[in-house]
């Protein structure tokens, strides 16, 4: 796929395989490859008198971009496709886990002797204190 | 009137403010897996009762006499008295007969269009997994830092798997670059405990329900508080093998390094979630004692046996 997307020109199999520098493969592997390929809608390709010509659908960046949008949950089509590490989230979330972040990362935050005092705050239930970035993360 | 129709009935419409109350409570944090096993339940006998409940209202008692016969067999009975032409009425006083027909119709139909719209999202996740995987076989290569998981060069943040047969666990060079060796190690955990266990089955039928009810804040909030305990057993897993700091810091840095969504609805289900979790890693509370536990699993098997006995059974 590689070697089509390099070029802008339909390319045989011949050539495909003329191209394929690092690797020597068979000329009815690359057939097979390049068949595969036309199936599934990744090359086009045409006749050119007795040879078939392929040439890439669309180009890398679209592909890779087609892969991104769907892994940052960007489609707006709500599926259980894939699982995503951190769901989408919002810039004011993201600016809030950014806070968070610095905070966590300032050393005399590492051990909060406030917060080991205050069982009561283990599971969030206690009253919301001004300025815990993820609290005010998790409120959006 | 058959007795299955009011109880079904409380059943179907008490499994709504149920789930709205389920999805606002703090327990499930504590034990995600029991939390999770509530909700199928919830979701399966809210189903069965619906259906149920339309299909006993107008099937009446199915048979002569006392006692209760399966709503299924009422059916069956009224099916077949209809086929061989002999009456459509149902047995029984009660409503109009031709409301009565509607009524199991729209029962049947309810069932249908549930078994569907499960059908139809399968479909369209293996659709879009193997497009997936596809992609990822022509643009994704290996990286000796991250063992075991594909690497997509785009410099957005991104970590994510495909679940199925053929699993693949995928990272942008973005987050290669934004997170350190023992943080990668977090999310490979994280990523590869949802895969070992399948999560994404524990949440296919949540989220064909909320294609199906898109309009229904139930339903969307269902999907999303099911979507985050299946996130926080994947979590609970990873600390197994790594420290809770690192899967915390790097679940801060993948979301505060995420690009803006455009559309605001879909962003605000995913909306406190990260935060949700990373408070939950830094400032972990006790899980669920003994009792508590076995009180959610005794509600979770009475939800759907107490449904499944008025359909299936005769006593």
């Amino acid at each position: 796929m590689d070697v089509l997307w390099e070029t802008a020109d339909p390319l045989t199999v011949r050539q495909v395989s003329g191209r394929l520098v690092e690797r020597d493969l068979a000329h009815t592997t690359v057939m097979t490859v390049l068949d595969r390929l036309a199936k599934k809608g990744f090359a086009r390709r045409g006749r050119d008198g007795r040879a078939w010509r392929y040439r890439a659908s669309e180009s890398r960046e679209a592909y890779v971009t087609e892969l991104m949008l769907n892994a940052l949950d960007q489609t707006g089509d709500r599926q259980a496709a894939l699982a995503r590490f951190v769901r989408s989230v919002s810039g004011a979330e993201a600016r809030a886990l950014r806070r968070a972040l610095e905070a966590l990362d300032r050393p005399d935050r590492l051990n909060p002797p406030d917060r080991l005092d205050r069982p009561d705050r283990l599971d969030g239930r206690g009253p919301a204190s001004a300025g815990d970035p993820l609290e005010d993360a998790a409120e959006g | 009137m058959s007795p299955a129709v009011p109880i079904l009935a409380v059943v179907a419409a008490g499994s709504i403010p149920s789930a709205s109350a389920l999805a606002s409570a703090r327990w499930p944090a504590r034990s995600p897996a029991a939390a999770i096993l509530l909700w199928q339940a919830l979701g399966l006998g809210w189903g069965l009762a619906a259906v149920g409940a339309l299909a006993a209202l107008g099937a009446g008692p199915g048979q002569a006499g006392s006692g209760h016969a399966g709503v299924m067999r009422a059916v069956l009975a009224l099916a077949s008295r209809a086929v061989r032409g002999t009456s459509f009425r149902p047995p029984g006083a009660g409503l109009l007969p031709e409301l009565r027909l509607v009524s199991v119709a729209a029962g049947l139909l309810l069932l249908a269009l549930l078994c569907w719209v499960l059908v139809a999202a399968s479909a369209a996740v293996l659709r879009a997994r193997r497009r997936q995987r596809d992609l990822l076989s022509l643009l994704a290569h290996g990286d000796p830092k991250v063992p075991g998981a594909l690497v997509v060069d785009h410099p957005a943040a991104a970590a994510y798997c495909v679940p199925g047969l053929r699993s693949r666990i995928v990272i942008s060079a973005g987050t290669l670059e934004l997170l350190d060796q023992a943080e990668l190690a977090a999310v490979l955990a994280h990523e590869r405990a949802h895969l070992r266990e399948r999560h994404d089955l524990v949440l296919l039928p949540f989220t064909a329900l909320l294609r199906a009810f898109r309009w229904c804040a139930v339903a969307r909030r269902a999907e999303s508080a099911v979507a985050l305990l299946v996130e926080m057993l994947a979590d609970d897993h990873a600390l197994r093998h790594r420290p809770a700091r690192e899967l915390a810091t790097a679940l801060l840095r993948v979301g505060a390094a995420g690009s803006p969504v455009p559309s605001g609805a879909l962003a605000a289900d995913g909306d406190g979630q990260v935060a949700v979790r990373v408070a939950r890693l830094l400032r972990p509370a006790p899980g669920l004692s003994a009792p508590a536990l076995a009180l959610v699993g005794g509600t979770a098997a009475l939800l759907v046996a107490v449904p499944a006995a008025f359909l299936f059974a005769s006593f």
